[in-house]
Parts: C-alpha cells; sequence; structure tokens
C-alpha cells in the first residue's frame, strides 16, 4: 500500500464511450483513493453502470484513459486484470450447477491458486454463512439475501484490493436489504478494500459510501463526501434529485 | 459411454451384413460363387417376377441375393447401372419413354428390337427375350360411372374428365407415356388429380374417393373389383413387353445366369399373370410361394422353391405371426438401429460443434439454420432419389439423407441453448476473469447439455420413423415388410415392420430422456 501512496485506486480520465449515435460517457474523470468507497448514483441511462465496467475492461473505451492502480485497463490483459478485482452483480449471477463452496472458489480456482477452496470456507464464514452449512448447497437452494452473500463471498475469495459492485442489494427486500448494508459496512471497513458501488437508491449511497459522484446523461455533475451532500444538495439538478428522492 | 457403445454398433454392423443374404465366406469369393443381386420395382407383378428370376436361379444352383422394392423406374435403373443389382423386371415401354426419352413405336417386335440395341450400345445392359405378356397401362372406372356416361373408350372418357377426380400413380402423372401423353393424344384432362399408390388406389376407386385410375392390364385387382377397362381406341399407350433387364457384369460374365433366366422367356403369357397377381394381390399369398408354383407348374422346378418359400404361418393370431417372424424382426430391427445410430452421430458430430460455432457469430446463425431447416421439407423419397447416382442403392445413401434429416433440430437445440444459457451467470462469471472458452466449457455447455440433449432426442425419434423409408433403396430395416406389405395390401405384414418400429422409437426416446436427465447439472431444476 505504501508504495502505492497517492496513485489512485481507480482512475479514469477524459473517458468518452459512445454506443451508436447515443454518447453513455462524456468526458468522464473520476478517481478512487485506495480503501475509500464510493457510490455512482443517477437515474436510468445515465452511464453509472458503463463507467463501472470500464474498470474491469468489460466496456472499450473510445477515448480517455483508466488506470487500476498502477495497471492501464486498456492495454492490459483484460482477463488477468478482471482476476484481480472483485464483482458482483444485482441478481447475484452465481453458476447455477456449481455448489456455493465452488462458486466462491471461482476466481482463486482461475489463478490457479491450490488453496482455492480453504480460501472459499473462509470467506464464507466472513460473510455469515457458514461452509458445513452452506458451502455443499446449490444457489437455488438460498433464499435472495444469502445469494446476494455468496456473490459478496466470491468477489472477496481472492482478496483483491478493489471491488465493484453493480447494485449488489437491489433485488433484494427492505429488510434483507439494511441487514445485508451493515454486514458489507462491516466488511469492507475491516478489510480496508476499495470499494466502487453502482447504485439507484441514494440513501444506500448516502450510508455505504464515503463520496457520492451524480451522473447525468454522461457526465458527472457533481462529487461530493456523502455528509456535505446530506448538509447541502444544492439547489440545481443534484438538489432537485435528493429531493425527490426524499432523502435531503 | 465410448466402452459400451463400440461393440453395439459392431454387432449390429455384423448383423447388418448377414441381413438377406448367406452369411460372408471368409475369404473372397470366386466370381462365380457372387451371389446374383435380383432387384424389383414397388409392385406385386414385379415382385413376382422377381421371385421367378431369383428361383430360377436358385434351381440351377446359382446363389441369389434378393434386393425388392427399390423404388420406382429411376432408382432400379441406376441401381442396375451402378451394379448394385444384377438384374430386373423391366418393360419395353418404359425403356423407350421413361429412360431413353423415346417415342415407341406401336409395334412390339420394333419395340422390343429398338430397346434391345439401344440399352447394349449405350450401357452395355441387356434385355432377355420377353417373358410374353404385356403389361401396359389400363384406365379403369366403377361400372356405375361407365354406365351412367356411357364410357367405353379413352376418348368417352376425355370428354367428361373435367367433372372427374383421377387417383394416379405418382410416375404415371409425370412421363410422357402416363397423364401427358394423355392429355396430347386425347385432350384427357381430369378436373382434379392426386396422387395414390397401387396399393390402395383400387380401394379408393371402389369406395368412390376418386372416379378413374390408372392400373396395369396384369392387375389382379381388376377381376377382383369387378371394375371397368376403358379401351386405348386410339393406340396411345406403347408396348410394355416384360423381360429381365440384366446389367453388364452379369451379361458379361456369368453366361449360365443368363441362360438360366431365358429359360423364363415365351413362358408366361397375360391370362397367366394376372393370376399369378391375383393370387398375391387378392388372395395375399407370398409372392415368393406363388412363384415356385408357377415355376413348378411351367416344369422349370421341383419343389424345393416352395419349400423354401414356404411363407409365414398365418393360421394363429397376429402375436403367433410376430412371433413366428421374429428372427428376421431382430435382423430387421438390428439393420433399422444401425441406420438411425451411425446417422444420429454422424449428425451429432456436424451440428453441435456448428451450433456452437454460430453463437459465435450470431449474425449468421438464423440464415444457416433456416437453410438447414429447408433441408427439412424435402421430401425423402425425392431425397433418397437424388442420392442414387452419387451413392448408389443400400445403407450409404439411407444413412446420408437421414443424416441430413438429423441436423435441424440438434442445431437448433444447441444454438438456442449455448445462447440462452443463464445469461447473468454468464456475465458474471466473465466480468470474474473466465475466457470465452472457459465460460462455454464450464458454465454454457454444462447449462446447454440438456437442451442439446433434447434436440437429439427430436432427431432420433425422427430417424426412426424416417428410416422405414430406406427399404426403398435397398438399405433393408422395419421399412422392407411396411414396403411389401403396402404392395400387397397385407396388413399383418405393414403391421410386422410398423409395430416394431414404434416399440423402437419408444425405446429410443425413453433411453434419451434418461440420457437427458444424466446430462442436467445438478442444482438446476
Amino acid at each position: 500500500m505504501n508504495a502505492r501512496a497517492g496513485v489512485p485506486a481507480l482512475h479514469a480520465e477524459g473517458v468518452v464511450k459512445r454506443y451508436g449515435p447515443v454518447t453513455a460517457l462524456d468526458q468522464v474523470t473520476l478517481r478512487v483513493a485506495p480503501g475509500e468507497c464510493v457510490a455512482l448514483v443517477g437515474e436510468s441511462g445515465s452511464g453509472k453502470t458503463t463507467l463501472l465496467r470500464c474498470f474491469n475492461a468489460m466496456v472499450s473505451l473510445d477515448s480517455g484513459s483508466v488506470r487500476v492502480g498502477d495497471r492501464d485497463a486498456r492495454a492490459d490483459d483484460p482477463v488477468a486484470l478482471r482476476r484481480s478485482l472483485g464483482y458482483v452483480q444485482q441478481d447475484g449471477g452465481l453458476v447455477p450447477h456449481w455448489t456455493v463452496r465452488r462458486n466462491v472458489a471461482l476466481v482463486p480456482w482461475l489463478r490457479g491458486e491450490a488453496d482455492a477452496d480453504e480460501r472459499a470456507r473462509s470467506v464464507l464464514e466472513l460473510v455469515g454463512l457458514p461452509d458445513d452449512a452452506f458451502g455443499g448447497r446449490y444457489p437455488r437452494e438460498l433464499s435472495g439475501g444469502q445469494r446476494q452473500r455468496v456473490a459478496l463471498a466470491r468477489a472477496l475469495a481472492h482478496g483483491p484490493e478493489v471491488i465493484l459492485l453493480d447494485e449488489p442489494f437491489g433485488a433484494l427486500d427492505a429488510i434483507t436489504r439494511s441487514d445485508l448494508q451493515r454486514a458489507f459496512s462491516d466488511l469492507v471497513g475491516r478489510l480496508g478494500v476499495t470499494v466502487l458501488l453502482v447504485t439507484h437508491d441514494l440513501r444506500e449511497a448516502m450510508l455505504l459510501a464515503d463520496r457520492v459522484a451524480v451522473l447525468r446523461e454522461g457526465r458527472i455533475e457533481r462529487v461530493a463526501a456523502s455528509d456535505d451532500l446530506r448538509r447541502d444538495p444544492g439547489d440545481g439538478y443534484v438538489g432537485a434529485l435528493f429531493r425527490r428522492a426524499g432523502v435531503a | 459411454m465410448r466402452r459400451t457403445v463400440l461393440p453395439v454398433l459392431a454387432g449390429l454392423a455384423l448383423g447388418g451384413a448377414a441381413h438377406g443374404q448367406e452369411p460372408a465366406p471368409p475369404a473372397p469369393p470366386p466370381a462365380a460363387e457372387r451371389p446374383v443381386v435380383v432387384g424389383t420395382k414397388i409392385f406385386a407383378e414385379s415382385y413376382v417376377l422377381g421371385e421367378l428370376f431369383a428361383q430360377i436361379l436358385e434351381a440351377r444352383g446359382i446363389p441369389v441375393d434378393r434386393r425388392p422394392a427399390l423404388g420406382a423406374t429411376e432408382i432400379a435403373f441406376q441401381a442396375l447401372l451402378a451394379g448394385e443389382i444384377d438384374v430386373y423386371p423391366e418393360y419395353t415401354g418404359t425403356g423407350l419413354l421413361a429412360i431413353l426419352g423415346e417415342a415407341p413405336p406401336a409395334d412390339r417386335g420394333a419395340a422390343f428390337r429398338r430397346v434391345r440395341e439401344a440399352f447394349r450400345s449405350r450401357w452395355g445392359v441387356r434385355w432377355l427375350p420377353p417373358l410374353g405378356f404385356e403389361n401396359t397401362y389400363a384406365m379403369a372406372v366403377r361400372p356405375g360411372t361407365a354406365d351412367s356416361l356411357g364410357l367405353r373408350t379413352l376418348s368417352d372418357l376425355a370428354e367428361v374428365a373435367p367433372r372427374l377426380t383421377a387417383g394416379f400413380s405418382p410416375d404415371f402423372i409425370g412421363r410422357d407415356d402416363g397423364l401427358p401423353g394423355l392429355r396430347d393424344a386425347y385432350g384427357l384432362e381430369p378436373g382434379d388429380v392426386r396422387s395414390l399408390l397401387q396399393a390402395v388406389k383400387y380401394q379408393a376407386l371402389v369406395q368412390g374417393e376418386v372416379d378413374v385410375i390408372d392400373g396395369y392390364s396384369t392387375d389382379g385387382q381388376i377381376a377382383r373389383y369387378g371394375v371397368r377397362v376403358l379401351a386405348d381406341d386410339r393406340g396411345f399407350f406403347p408396348p410394355y413387353d416384360a423381360a429381365a433387364l440384366v446389367g453388364r457384369r452379369l451379361a458379361d460374365e456369368r453366361p449360365e445366369a443368363v441362360a438360366a433366366l431365358t429359360e423364363l422367356s415365351g413362358l408366361l403369357d397375360a391370362p397367366t399373370m394376372r393370376e399369378l397377381n391375383r393370387r398375391v394381390e387378392v388372395d395375399g399369398d407370398d409372392p415368393a410361394v406363388v412363384a415356385a408354383d408357377a415355376l413348378r407348374a411351367l416344369g422349370l422346378a421341383d419343389d424345393g422353391g416352395r419349400a423354401r418359400a414356404a411363407g409365414r404361418d398365418r393360421s394363429g393370431s397376429f402375436l403367433d405371426y410376430l412371433w413366428s417372424g421374429r428372427a428376421e424382426t431382430w435382423a430387421q430391427t438390428r439393420r433399422h438401429l444401425l441406420l438411425v445410430i451411425l446417422s444420429l452421430s454422424a449428425g451429432v458430430m456436424v451440428a453441435v460443434p456448428l451450433g456452437l460455432a454460430l453463437e459465435r457469430v450470431r449474425g449468421a446463425a438464423e440464415g444457416v439454420i433456416r437453410a438447414v431447416g429447408v433441408l427439412q421439407t424435402v421430401p425423402s423419397i425425392a431425397l433418397l432419389a437424388f442420392m442414387i447416382p452419387v451413392l448408389g442403392i443400400g445403407v450409404a445413401p439411407a444413412v446420408t439423407a437421414l443424416f441430413l434429416y438429423s441436423l435441424f433440430p440438434m442445431l437448433r437445440n444447441t444454438y438456442s441453448g449455448v445462447r440462452d444459457a443463464d445469461p447473468a451467470a454468464v456475465a458474471s462469471a466473465r466480468a470474474l476473469g473466465m475466457t470465452e472458452w472457459q465460460l462455454l466449457r464450464y458454465v454454457r455447455l454444462p447449462l446447454a447439455a440438456p437442451v442439446i440433449m433434447a434436440g437429439v432426442r427430436t432427431a432420433a425419434v425422427i430417424n426412426v420413423g424416417t428410416a422405414t423409408l430406406a427399404a426403398f433403396i435397398g438399405a433393408g430395416g422395419l421399412g422392407d415388410p411396411i414396403v411389401a406389405g403396402l404392395t400387397l395390401s397385407d396388413t399383418w405384414m405393414i403391421l410386422s415392420g410398423a409395430v416394431p418400429a414404434a416399440v423402437l422409437a419408444l425405446i429410443v426416446d425413453g433411453g434419451l430422456a434418461v440420457a437427458e436427465k444424466a446430462v442436467s447439472p445438478r442444482g438446476v431444476a
């Protein structure tokens, strides 16, 4: 960590991405410091998921640069880059015919690590799903909340420095979601991992993130610390958005 | 899997080789020992004549391999040219019109001399002297129709034809000496023309489904149903003298076989032939038995042929009949299964990789799958006929046709199975660093396996059904008794092929259902 002091964990600079006539990202610049949790919020189609997916090379840029630590996301081998990051999406995306343990061991196994199963066991413990009770089950034998815990465990099993989360709690009922948010908060705090979180839920963003970036039609409208935003969302687009959501 | 399949295949291949002939001797036999292959077309008279050829050869100590029911003229003649068969019964008029494409002379002798010269110089194929009877076309109507409309001749028929429905054989409808020629000669234009097989034609006429049919002047059914034959008052139908048509190799190398076949020349007149046909078509006697009786009556053979040809016991129930033929049915079933397994394995080896490849280039996928689907619409008989010039007759063209039919369901299921396999799981696994190959190997293929297997299952059941048509090109299988039974209007014979084929389809379907379950990954509903 010390060797990289001053280097952002995630750094997008002047990123442009077009889909045909639509400009999904327009000159976007964002830095995320090591250990920081940044939330990307905005309305549907604002470009938040596209921006997230630039960091694991799932989206190819039209121009600009994306760096993960000291690595260039455009130049590096995308498969190797992805195996160094964690990733969770809304509906878990667990492999349905694999057991929970094998799902969690996925990335360590892809990286050829001999102790993949051991890692899976210990990280399952961390997310509150002890291996002896849950490791041998299949995803469809779990509840929605348990599946998202497994997906989170899978994203952490190889000890990544950065995890990318795309609406990880979006499909859950309110009680399960709040349980999971609390567990997540504890966990990333303990592990000191850098988090980039896409969410449509402004409360969730304020609760979990150190800073919030608001996107609007492919541009970053405002980036601010959660506390500042809560105190003063302002009068413009962001303020209107927050008032509409009843957060401010 | 591999360990169990190979011996099964080997067993089938051995069983297949033994089908319908003597067990193969260990060393290649000298030319004279090679069995003479006797073919026939698909109608009762052709069967009887084929049996007469076969039994006179056997009576002279020459081994015979029978290849009955070779479809229409084109199939039988192509098989003769290709050396797949050595001899089959043909008619001079057919030789002139359907094969040479020439207008026939009205005189019987001139017609025979013309085909003899033309076939010898063009293909080295030899017409033996005619058997003695003519089997020309006969247009028949119900007596009631004839009386109420005052029909005696084809000229009379032409005047009322637009009000009538005709039931004609598929080849009669298309041949110059059939319907097109009648149009030119008589202006005969039926209001509606249905394509009917010989086996059901007379019944359709008598029951009023159609009003006029094409028959043959030696049909036993004419007498049975008392239908009225109209006179060919303009002498349109060409001479149709029956004779043995002998392939080049037999003609050149086997004078003793040619001599034996020639013994029949001139001995069969039309009443004799009609009587033999009646026994087969109306009484349901086995053509082999009828032929044996005829040879004995002609003084050409002793009782040996009859003993060999003794038909299956029909005194008991249908189940007794089936049981008495179990050895034959088992051999046909094994041959049938061989056709299905060979074609299906080849189909899997092509359709599954192609389906996976198409998933990578989805733009082209729909076009390719649709093109393969068009194959499905080619009528099986047409597809089989196309293959004879290239692949001859027998197992090769049958397996090729079945292979082509099996592709579509397997290709479609492979493509959509892999394309639709759990998109969220695929997206996540890719984002976590699986390569495309790993995604295919560990996620998409296992999830698609039951869908692919369902495609294999569909193809297998279709193939079990379609393989019955392989009998038309001499590939054997359970289609043999079905085709022969249809020709002879013999329901038991039809069922002795159809019932095992249906049972086979159920067993194959059940077996593959188990396989489908076995390849379904755990944890997936």
